[in-house]
């Protein structure tokens, strides 16, 4: 690898990291505000113009906190915990397709950190190791309600993922690629795959709900039942941490979602209008975003609506209902290949 | 049974239906209600700059008045004292002098007059026990904080009847042969400046 291209590849992923760390910063208080929203209230609007700088006055109280470590806390895993989710949460992106390319001064710089041939799997990896992080913090704090919270954390993940995956299989075998670009270029000469797999959306909508750990699958952090969940003993910015690693992963699985099932940075006539290609490329991370901000107001919009499941609930919504769901789903979708083709 | 109210309900245990059993009908149902709220007006008031306006009946911090000629009213007689279920009012008697006619109706007044405005429960039965028509709770200023308790304990200097003002308007309460609640029509047309705005 020649040095330009690593410079590139540096600033790229310089420049996702900023921007999904920026939009998990300004999704906290787009949560608040769209909160006040749902119910009638205004929200957030003393720290800046509309409250615009109060996701700094928030990251600035975190960092100042005390720093509280219990003393029966395994210390090492109780950092650890944390920071693996935060990493974990920051490491999906690198597959994540943000545009075609772009050419300055005659090369091509593909908008893409890694393009690797198994995209999909990589994400669900690092997704699935995403719940050490709160298993091992839940652990480290020597708490009941912050173990009960791992558990429940540990649980509803493996459950839900098992479905996730299985509604995937079904795009899998219509794009027949696991690399997310060439899923997006698939939608962009087909259809959108949200019209292929209506079930299948579904499917990877409420797993997506469920994964991280959003309402109403939001057992793991329920205050009713168990203080603060896995991050009960947490303070100051290992706490900042794990609520920050959640809004990044409800950006993250917004760009799946977009990417799957709505086309990535594809869009409608993207071709017909003769537009130059690095035109396109802005374009398309234009709807990109546009898509993505529509799934983190979904999942805010479901999170002010809907009450918490029962935790048996939650299991039977995940064991009976989605995953015999996803099969049928996979085989149909099978069927329909073998004799449309 | 005669129903009262209109609003019972039969209640049945029928099986639900498969879109009842789905839940995405009714989920989408909530959406469109919480969507609604989304876009409807917000009933939030911002406090320091825009004050929610009282109801006539709101019973306040206390005020001792004065009369007319601006005597206190006030002629230490303990009533309201004794009708406090909080126990929250304490006073000192004191017999006019003759050159202090022009400071106190009667020929007995208060020389200390303390309310500790912790243990008061703002009941109003002080008001109602007055037969001089000395105490009201009208002045509509939210009981200030403060880090001693000790300061909680008012006395004259924060419980009388301010001097009239220019325009006879007076802090807590303009004069009795007046409407006492202050600034009524005002509290009014404010409401009605809400509703129409809503």
């Amino acid at each position: 690898m020649e040095l330009a291209e690593i410079l590139v590849k540096f600033t790229l992923i310089a420049l996702i990291f900023s921007v999904s760390l920026l939009i998990a910063m300004y999704s906290t208080y787009a949560e608040r505000k769209f909160a006040s929203f749902f119910q009638d209230r205004i929200g957030p609007d003393r720290a800046g113009p509309w409250g615009m700088f109060q996701p700094l006055a928030d990251g600035g109280k975190l960092f100042f906190k005390e720093e509280i470590i219990p003393t029966q806390a395994n210390t090492f895993l109780f950092i650890l915990g944390p920071s693996l989710a935060m990493l974990t949460a920051c490491m999906t992106s690198a597959v994540i397709p943000w545009g075609t390319f772009i050419t300055v001064f005659d090369t091509k710089v593909s908008l893409q950190v890694a393009d690797i041939n198994i995209g999909i799997l990589y994400v669900f990896g690092v997704v699935s190791m995403g719940v050490y992080g709160m298993m091992i913090g839940g652990w480290a704090s020597n708490n009941k309600f912050a173990l009960l919270g791992a558990i429940r954390a540990a649980s509803q993940n493996i459950s839900y993922e098992i479905a996730m995956g299985l509604s995937i299989i079904a795009v899998v075998m219509l794009t027949g690629s696991l690399s997310l670009s060439d899923m997006a270029v698939w939608q962009g000469n087909h259809l959108w795959m949200v019209v292929c797999q209506p079930l299948g959306f579904l499917i990877f909508l409420i797993c997506a709900f469920a994964e991280t750990n959003r309402a109403p699958f939001d057992l793991p952090e329920c205050e009713t039942e168990l203080v603060g969940g896995y991050h009960t003993e947490y303070s100051s910015m290992k706490l900042g941490f794990f609520l920050f690693a959640e809004y990044i992963n409800m950006f993250i699985s917004s760009a799946i979602i977009a990417t799957l099932y709505f086309g990535g940075y594809t869009f409608p006539f993207m071709n017909d209008f003769g537009m130059s290609q690095n035109m396109i490329s802005i374009l398309g991370i234009v709807f990109l975003f546009a898509k993505i901000f529509f799934f983190i107001f979904l999942f805010m919009w479901v999170r002010w609506t809907i009450p918490r499941f029962r935790y048996d609930q939650l299991m039977k919504l995940g064991w009976q209902v989605l995953i015999p769901l996803a099969i049928i789903n996979i085989i149909f979708t099978g069927i329909v290949i073998m004799f449309v083709g | 049974m005669q129903s009262l109210s209109n609003r019972s309900k039969q209640v049945t245990d029928k099986s639900m239906t498969f879109s009842e059993r789905i839940y995405l009908p009714a989920i989408l149902k909530g959406m469109t209600v919480t969507i609604k709220h989304f876009f409807m007006k917000k009933v939030t008031i911002k406090y320091p700059e825009i004050k929610k306006m009282f109801s006539k009946t709101y019973r306040g911090l206390h005020v001792l008045k004065k009369d007319e000629q601006g005597r206190e009213r006030c002629t230490a007689c303990g009533l309201c004292a004794l009708s406090c279920p909080a126990e929250a009012i304490t006073m000192t008697a004191e017999e006019r002098k003759p050159d202090e006619k022009h400071l106190y109706r009667e020929e007995k007044y208060a020389s200390v007059y303390e309310i500790n405005m912790l243990r008061c429960i703002y009941c109003g039965l002080c008001e109602e026990a007055c037969p001089k028509q000395a105490i009201y709770l009208t002045n509509e200023e939210i009981t200030p904080a403060d880090f001693d308790r000790g300061n909680f304990i008012y006395g004259k200097d924060k419980l009388v009847e301010k001097v009239h003002g220019p325009n006879g308007k007076v802090r807590g309460g303009g004069p009795l042969n007046q409407d006492y609640y202050h600034g009524n029509a005002q509290i009014n047309s404010a409401y009605q400046n809400l509703e129409l705005s809503k």
